[in-house]
């Protein structure tokens, strides 16, 4: 059997199990939704703030289905054992995380479209103009948040404690990141924080793509980060990576 | 090809300065069922998943099928079947799905229906894995195990917390496996499992070897017999290798006071004898 065959099959048996457990639809695809219509409700007569929130949301979609996604869904599946099942047989192991990750992708992709559809029809947000530039970041933010995921299962201790580990993370980088509302009024310290950190500049990608029309070439800066943290998040996924 | 399924020679495994397997050596031959028995902290499991490929080994010499498991070669994986110690499972996955995905891992897999009938699942095909019983979700890491039609089955305590139906049941599909030809590595620290289902059983103690052999020919070194009877209400037991001289003096003497040997019996240790005896300090 071909080793694109066996990761096709491998992802979608990842997909099937992802529509059958209720939690990770809620916080994969609901969540992120529905912070987009009550945070946009709030701000609808605001053209300006509804600029800073679809590609906030967008953003906040790619880390939660990625970042958070695989954390939890590893330090499960290494808690329960599966991972040493799956380690047991002769599937190889680029197969088994192709799916692992493929499935998250797959929600970073369907949320991404979701937000921008959204943000259009209902709020009357423009078409992107830039969607090359869509593609990249959605794409680099994907990768990045991916290898983050992975590296950061490896520091949770067990599954009782993964909840708090990832909103430990998930939740200041996206309060201090200018997903509800634009980051230019945050003291210097959290905004040098978040400069750090690689979702403020996944969303000033999209926004970039999604409102100003910046391309790819006008946020070097911003692919650079990401791509830093894309290395660092790789390494230590593979570094540290615990089957059991 | 006629080499031995699983050549252990020698074999050590450190944590830091705790060496948890001192030097073990023994070899599986094809088609066979070996046991490692030996009481929980022996060195077993260690043993074993130094065998799947699950740990690197500090020194010795191990090959499983013809290949070092340590090179985690696919062609290995491919013709081995593992059931682990305790291992759980995708929960909302069924039955029928989970042994069907297995089967799609193996080039060459048994039929899935078939695997689950060998385990005796046929009634809970449908059931997700989150509503199985201990009982019945072993039955399905067999059946996990065997979908890929294996040459070498690994058993890590298959029995493990089952009720004494269900120890049957499991028994019966180790049985079977055997029929089938296949090479099962078992390890137990059941003296009755080894019993019922080794053709040869290995104790292992504190990372050693401490005997070897077919479970009804194990014994404890010298003596090898024992004979005992009551003399003035007090049990008197001796041991030796040579009961015909034992018992000549015995009689004689016995005859001569004119006494009876109340109680007289002449027996050969059990393995649960063997076995407690070999290790017993860890009790104490």
């Amino acid at each position: 059997m071909s080793s694109a065959a066996t990761l096709w099959r491998q992802l979608r048996f990842e997909r099937r199990l992802f529509w059958r457990n209720p939690s990770a639809a809620f916080f994969n695809f609901i969540l992120p939704l529905l912070l987009l219509f009550l945070v946009a409700s709030v701000f609808a007569s605001d053209p300006e703030e509804l600029d800073v929130l679809i590609p906030g949301i967008a953003g906040m979609a790619v880390m939660a289905t990625t970042f958070s996604a695989l954390a939890f869904n590893l330090t499960f599946l290494r808690e329960q054992g599966i991972l040493k099942r799956m380690r047991g047989t002769p599937l190889p192991v680029p197969a088994y995380f192709g799916g692992l990750l493929g499935s998250a992708v797959a929600n970073a992709l369907v949320q991404v479209v979701l937000i921008v559809v959204i943000g259009n029809v209902v709020y009357g947000v423009d078409w992107p103009r830039d969607p090359l530039s869509l593609a990249v970041f959605t794409a680099l933010g994907v990768v990045c948040f991916g290898a983050l995921g992975i590296a950061f299962a490896n520091a949770i201790p067990n599954f009782d404690a993964a909840a708090a580990y990832v909103n430990l993370v998930f939740l200041p980088v996206i309060f201090i990141s200018g997903v509800f509302y634009s980051a230019d009024s945050l003291p210097a310290f959290l905004e040098g924080v978040a400069q750090a950190l690689p979702l403020k500049h996944v969303i000033e990608g999209l926004s970039g793509a999604i409102v100003t029309g910046a391309g790819v070439a006008d946020n070097l800066g911003a692919v650079l980060v990401i791509a830093a943290w894309a290395v660092a998040g790789t390494y230590l996924a593979i570094r540290y990576f615990r089957w059991e | 090809m006629t080499e031995a399924a699983i050549q252990v020679r020698d074999l050590r495994k450190s944590y830091g300065r705790v060496e948890a397997v001192k030097g073990l050596s023994f070899n599986v031959g094809r088609g066979e069922i070996f046991g490692l028995l030996g009481p929980n902290g022996a060195g077993k499991t260690t043993t074993v998943e130094i065998l799947e490929g699950y740990r690197q080994r500090s020194a010795g010499e191990v090959t499983v099928l013809g290949h070092d498991p340590a090179s985690r070669d696919r062609r290995l994986q491919e013709r081995v079947g593992i059931v682990l110690q305790s291992c759980g499972f995708y929960p909302r996955v069924s039955v029928g799905e989970a042994v069907q995905h297995f089967a799609s891992l193996y080039p060459a897999p048994r039929d899935a229906e078939e695997t689950i009938a060998l385990v005796g699942l046929e009634e809970q095909r449908k059931a997700r894995t989150a509503e199985l019983s201990g009982g019945q979700r072993r039955r399905l890491d067999l059946a996990l195990a065997l979908v890929g039609d294996p040459e070498l089955v690994f058993l890590d305590e298959p029995t493990t917390g089952f009720d004494p139906a269900a120890r049957r049941a499991a028994w019966g599909v180790v049985r079977r496996l055997g029929e089938l030809g296949k090479t099962v590595l078992l390890t137990t620290h059941y003296l009755d499992e080894a019993q019922a289902l080794a053709d040869r059983v290995a104790i292992v103690k504190d990372g050693m070897i401490v005997a070897e052999g077919p479970p009804g020919e194990l014994a404890p070194g010298q003596p090898t017999y024992r004979v005992a009877y009551d003399s003035n209400g007090r049990r008197v037991q001796h041991e030796t290798d040579d009961p015909t001289d034992l018992l000549h003096r015995l009689t004689s003497d016995a005859l001569a006071r004119g006494e009876r040997l109340e109680g007289l019996a002449v027996t050969r240790p059990t393995l649960e004898e063997v076995y407690l005896e070999l290790t017993e300090e860890d009790e104490r």
